[in-house]
C-alpha cells in the first residue's frame, strides 16, 4: 500500500484532498474519515490517482453533492465513474420501519392471541375434515390406502422400537436408582419396586413415548406434507381428484393412534427391565422377587390407563404434525418454523391431556 | 476456434476432470475466458454446466485439473488463500441464493461487512442502496425480505449483492432463467450495461437463446463431457457437430437469431 494523502489547509481556499495510489473500498473508511475532517470548500485532486472503484467514486461523488466539493485532475475514466455512481443515486430506503411503542406491543399481542385463536379453530377443522375422510373410506373401503398405511406402521412403529427402547430402558434405572438412593433413608429401598412399577406403567412409559414420538413422527409427518405443499403435490393431488386428507393424513393418523399403544407397552417393559436389573444388582431383590412384588403393587387399572392415554396422544401428535405441514405455504424457511411448531404444540397438548386424564382417572376411582 | 490472439485470461481451465462415484461429468475439459468478454456456456441438461461453475468457484474439489481464476490456482487451495480471489468475482446463483434472514439491504451488505469491517454503517448503506439502484430495483426494494419478491426481483437483489465488492469477475447461473420475455430482455440489457461500465468479465451459464444472442461476445459448448467448442455464434454454425446445429438451428435457435438481425438491422 504506497499511499499517500496530503492536506492542505488554508484559511482562504479551505482545504485540498489529494490521494495517490488506489482510492477503492479497501480505504474506504479511512478515506471517508479524512474527508469528514477537511474543512470547507474542499478541493479533491484525483490527479494521482491510478485506481478508482465504485466505492471510491461515491465518497467523492458525495463530498461534491453534501459539500459543493470541486473535483480537479479526474481522468475520463474517472468522470464516467462518477457519472454513473450519479446516476445510480437514487432515494433507496434500506431498513424497514419498525414503531417500537407502546401500541406496536399491543399490536402484536392482539396478532398473536387472534393467530392463536385462528389456529386452534383451524385445527378444529382439520379434525373435523379427517374424521369426514374417515366416514368416506368406512363407506368405500375400496378407497383405504392399506400400502400407504402399512408403511406407516413401519416407518412410526417398527422402526422407533429401538430407540424408545433404550430410552425407556435408561428411564427405568433412573427412577430405580434415584427412588433407591431416597427411599433408603428411611430404611424403604424394597418400596423402590412400587415406584418403578406405577410410575412407569401409569405415567412415564406412554408420556415418554408420545415426545419421542412427536419429536420423531410429528416433525417428520409435518416437514414431509409441507415439503409436499412447497413443491406444489398437494394442489397436483387436488386436481386429480384424490383427497390429499385421505391419501396424506390419515394414513398417517391411523399410523400413529395404533402404534402409539404398542410403542407404550414396549416402552413399559423396557423400562421394567432396566429398573429390574438395577434392583437386582443394587438391592439384591432377585428378578422372581421383583416380579412377584410388581404384580402385587401395581393394579392393572394402571395398564389401562395409560392404554387408553396412549392411542388419544398418538391422535394429536399426528394431528397436529399434518395440520402445521398443510398450513405450510409460500417459502421452504417455513417447512422449519412449522415444523417446530407442530412439534412443541403436540407435546404442550399431550402434557395437558395428560394431567386432565390424570385428574380424571383419580377422581374415577383409578387411584 | 481457439482464444483470441489478445486474450488475457481470467478464468483458465485444463485437463478437467469430475465424477460423482461412476458417473463421470467432466473428463479433460478446458476452457479459457478472456478479460472484458460475456462468455457464455450452453450445453444439454447434465451436461455438468452447474458442476463446470462449481468447479471454477471451489464449491466442488475436480478429481483431476488445473484451474486458475484471475491468475491463481484454484484448485486445492485453503478457504484463507482462497478469500483473497473470493473477494474478486461476484456469483449470481440460480434461485438468487438470498440470505433469506436478511433484508435485501442486508444482503447486499453481507460480503462489504465480511471483508471490509471498519466501514461505518451510514456509509455502509449508502453503498447498499446504490447497488440496489445499480441492480435496477426500485427504491422501496431495500428494506424487503427476499420472500416478498418476485423472481426478476431476486434475480436483481442478487445480482446487487454479486456487485457489492465491484467485483472483476462476474459468474451468472442462468440468470434469465424463470423471467417473463420483457424481464429477461432487461436483464440481459442491465448485464450489458453493467458490464460496459463495470469492465467486467462475465461467465454465463444460460439456455436462453436470445440471451447468448444479446450479450455474448464468444459462447462455449458443453457436451461429450468436454467444451466442444467455443467461438462466436457464426463460428460455432460453420462447424458441423450435430449438437450445436440442432442448437442453433432448431425451431428456437432459428427464431431467436431471426428476432436478432431484426433488432440489429433495424
Amino acid at each position: 500500500m504506497a499511499e499517500v494523502t496530503e492536506q492542505q489547509t488554508d484559511q482562504r481556499h479551505g482545504s485540498v484532498y489529494r490521494v495517490a495510489g488506489a482510492l477503492t473500498i479497501t480505504r474506504a473508511a479511512t478515506t471517508q474519515r479524512e474527508i469528514d475532517a477537511l474543512s470547507d470548500p474542499v478541493t479533491i485532486d484525483l490527479s494521482d490517482i491510478d485506481r478508482m472503484d465504485t466505492v471510491g467514486a461515491w465518497l467523492v461523488y458525495r463530498t461534491v453533492r453534501d459539500r459543493g466539493a470541486k473535483v480537479i485532475g479526474a481522468s475520463r475514466d474517472e468522470v464516467s465513474l462518477l457519472q454513473q455512481v450519479e446516476e445510480f443515486d437514487k432515494p433507496t430506503r434500506v431498513t424497514p420501519d419498525e414503531p417500537h411503542n407502546f401500541l406496536a406491543v399491543l399490536r402484536e399481542l392482539g396478532e398473536w392471541v387472534a393467530e392463536m385463536g385462528s389456529t386452534l379453530v383451524g385445527l378444529l377443522g382439520f379434525f373435523g375434515a379427517t374424521l369426514i375422510a374417515f366416514a368416506n373410506v368406512i363407506r368405500r373401503p375400496k378407497k383405504f390406502r392399506v400400502n400407504a398405511v402399512v408403511q406407516r406402521f413401519d416407518v412410526v412403529g417398527v422402526r422407533a422400537l429401538g430407540i424408545i427402547g433404550l430410552m425407556s430402558f435408561l428411564i427405568g434405572i433412573v427412577i430405580a436408582q434415584q427412588g433407591a438412593v431416597q427411599l433408603a433413608q428411611f430404611g424403604a429401598e424394597v418400596y423402590t419396586i412400587n415406584l418403578i412399577g406405577r410410575i412407569t406403567i401409569r405415567e412415564l412409559g406412554v408420556l415418554m413415548t408420545a415426545i419421542m414420538v412427536a419429536g420423531r413422527s410429528g416433525s417428520a409427518f409435518a416437514a414431509q406434507i409441507g415439503t409436499m405443499k412447497i413443491t406444489e403435490e398437494i394442489d397436483a393431488m387436488r386436481t386429480i381428484g384424490v383427497s390429499p386428507v385421505e391419501a396424506l393424513v390419515l394414513p398417517r393418523l391411523m399410523a400413529a393412534v395404533l402404534m402409539m399403544p404398542l410403542l407404550a407397552f414396549w416402552a413399559m417393559l423396557t423400562a421394567l427391565l432396566g429398573g429390574g436389573i438395577f434392583v437386582w444388582l443394587d438391592l439384591q431383590i432377585p428378578p422372581l422377587t421383583y416380579i412377584q412384588r410388581l404384580q402385587e403393587v401395581t393394579p392393572l387399572t394402571d395398564l389401562w390407563i395409560a392404554l387408553i392415554k396412549a392411542p388419544v396422544f398418538g391422535f394429536i401428535i399426528a394431528l397436529a404434525g399434518c395440520f402445521q405441514g398443510m398450513l405450510v405455504q409460500g417459502n421452504s424457511e417455513e417447512v422449519g418454523s412449522r415444523t417446530t411448531t407442530a412439534v412443541v404444540q403436540s407435546i404442550f397438548l399431550v402434557i395437558v391431556l395428560d394431567a386432565i386424564f390424570a385428574v380424571f382417572f383419580s377422581s374415577i376411582g383409578w387411584v | 476456434m481457439n482464444a483470441p490472439k489478445d486474450c488475457q485470461p481470467i478464468i483458465e481451465v485444463r485437463g478437467l476432470r469430475n465424477a460423482f462415484g461412476e458417473q463421470v461429468i467432466h473428463d479433460d475439459l478446458d476452457l479459457m475466458v478472456c478479460r472484458g468478454e460475456i462468455l457464455g456456456v450452453v450445453g444439454g441438461s447434465g451436461t455438468g454446466k452447474s458442476v463446470l461453475l462449481r468447479s471454477i468457484i471451489g464449491l466442488q474439489t475436480p478429481e483431476q485439473g488445473q484451474i486458475d481464476v484471475l491468475g491463481e490456482n484454484m484448485v486445492g487451495r485453503s478457504e484463507d488463500e482462497a478469500k483473497n480471489i473470493r473477494r474478486r468475482w461476484g456469483i449470481l446463483f440460480q434461485n438468487g441464493a438470498l440470505f433469506s434472514t436478511l433484508t435485501v439491504a442486508e444482503n447486499v451488505e453481507v460480503p462489504i461487512r465480511e471483508y471490509f469491517p471498519f466501514i461505518k454503517p451510514p456509509l455502509l448503506d449508502e453503498i447498499a442502496s446504490y447497488k440496489i439502484a445499480m441492480g435496477g430495483l426500485p427504491p422501496d426494494a431495500g428494506p424487503k425480505y427476499p420472500s416478498e419478491l418476485s423472481g426478476g426481483m431476486v434475480k436483481r437483489a442478487g445480482l446487487a449483492r454479486a456487485l457489492a465488492l465491484d467485483p472483476e469477475l462476474l459468474f451468472l447461473d442462468e440468470p434469465t432463467a424463470g423471467l417473463d420475455p420483457i424481464a429477461a430482455a432487461a436483464f440481459d440489457e442491465l448485464i450489458k450495461s453493467l458490464q460496459r461500465r463495470l469492465d467486467l468479465t462475465v461467465f454465463l451459464i444460460t439456455h436462453d437463446l436470445d440471451t447468448l444472442h444479446a450479450i455474448c461476445d464468444r459462447v462455449a459448448v458443453l457436451a461429450d463431457k468436454k467444451v466442444i467448442a467455443v467461438g462466436t455464434i457464426p463460428e460455432l454454425l460453420a462447424l458441423d457437430h450435430p449438437w450445436i446445429q440442432e442448437y442453433f438451428n432448431g425451431p428456437r435457435g432459428r427464431t431467436a437469431a431471426q428476432s436478432y438481425e431484426e433488432g440489429a438491422t433495424a
